[in-house]
């Protein structure tokens, strides 16, 4: 269970990192589909709820697949769609980072976001 | 388990309806969603095969108010029921909270249901969770085939087979119709509730 201060800090580090940097949804959830922290640019609307439960289901299917091909995971997922992609990936084993941004930012800059903000996460988890 | 966010004040719970293939398990939903339409926000979500069964889950959320001040919102699921989809029902059980277990009457599903329920005891085994600690509703479907003279089991055989050792509370129901659909939704958020109520 995460606490208060740790909320509040996550929440910052995902404005910051991503919201800041042009991406137009983020959601910070569990493996179980629950959301913890999400943001948005306040542009476009999302069913998050949904959303999570599909993610969550996603990612732990390509990580029942990557266990089938002698993988231990496939820690990073990405779909390119037309006008909006989407990024996923685990921050540690219990959560998940997902992005999704339009077609003006680049696929090396989110992924560099991500990788910095995922880094954070795991500091303020681990640090109380 | 249940999230619980001291930020947003909002605890999500997830229940899943497990159970041998066709039967009733989406149909259970779909009354639900049906039933509830004007307190859920959102549609529901059905990942299906071409034949409109199962193929990974089905997804449902709504509203049931404030406990303590949290925002209560309860996560439906179900898994698919067709025995070749087991890694599949594993995966949708992770973080589950309650469980209504949908054992289908008819005389020729007998074994199934047995073999879906101790199926459900070894899955949740992986995740460390106890069948026998879990928050579980039994619910005996398809009640109303009775009337078109297709043989059913009597409810004694049926907790007999499924539910000696649990002790469950348990509904027959007619899920098609919606028939005690409601009362076993209800029950199983009241003992999920309970549950979790410590960590409130």
């Amino acid at each position: 269970m995460f606490n208060q201060s740790q909320l509040d800090a996550i929440d910052h580090v995902i404005h910051t990192h991503l919201i800041q940097a042009g991406l137009d949804h983020v959601i910070f959830m569990d493996m179980a589909g629950n959301t913890i922290a999400k943001r948005d640019n306040g542009k476009s609307h999302l069913d998050s709820t949904a959303f999570a439960a599909l993610a969550a289901g996603n990612f732990a299917a390509v990580d029942a697949m990557a266990k089938l091909v002698g993988e231990s995971e496939f820690s990073l997922l990405f779909h390119r769609g037309e006008k909006s992609s989407i990024h996923f990936s685990k921050v540690n084993g219990d959560t998940l980072l997902i992005t999704m941004f339009s077609k003006d930012i680049s696929l090396g800059l989110v992924r560099l976001k991500v990788a910095q903000t995922i880094k954070e996460i795991n500091n303020i988890l681990t640090n109380d | 388990m249940a999230l619980i966010n001291v930020k947003t004040r909002e605890v999500q719970i997830k229940i899943v309806y497990y159970g041998p293939g066709r039967g009733g398990k989406t149909t259970n939903l779909e009354y639900i969603n049906k039933k509830y339409r004007d307190q859920i926000k959102t549609e529901m979500v059905s990942l299906k095969t071409q034949d409109d069964r199962t193929l990974f889950f089905d997804f449902l959320p709504f509203d049931v108010g404030k406990i303590k001040g949290f925002d209560i919102t309860i996560q439906l699921y179900t898994v698919p029921g067709q025995v070749k989809y087991n890694a599949t029902r594993r995966l949708v059980l992770r973080g589950v909270d309650g469980i209504v277990f949908v054992a289908d009457v008819q005389k020729e599903q007998r074994r199934k249901n047995i073999d879906s329920l101790n199926q459900l005891y070894e899955n949740l085994e992986t995740y460390h969770l106890d069948l026998f600690k879990m928050p579980l509703v039994m619910q005996y479907n398809k009640i109303d085939l009775k009337s078109s003279n297709i043989p059913v089991l009597p409810s004694e055989i049926m907790q007999k087979d499924l539910n000696g050792l649990l002790q469950a509370p348990a509904f027959e129901a007619s899920a098609l119709k919606g028939g005690n659909v409601i009362p076993t939704l209800k029950k199983v958020i009241t003992m999920t509730l309970a549950s979790i109520q410590g960590q409130l």
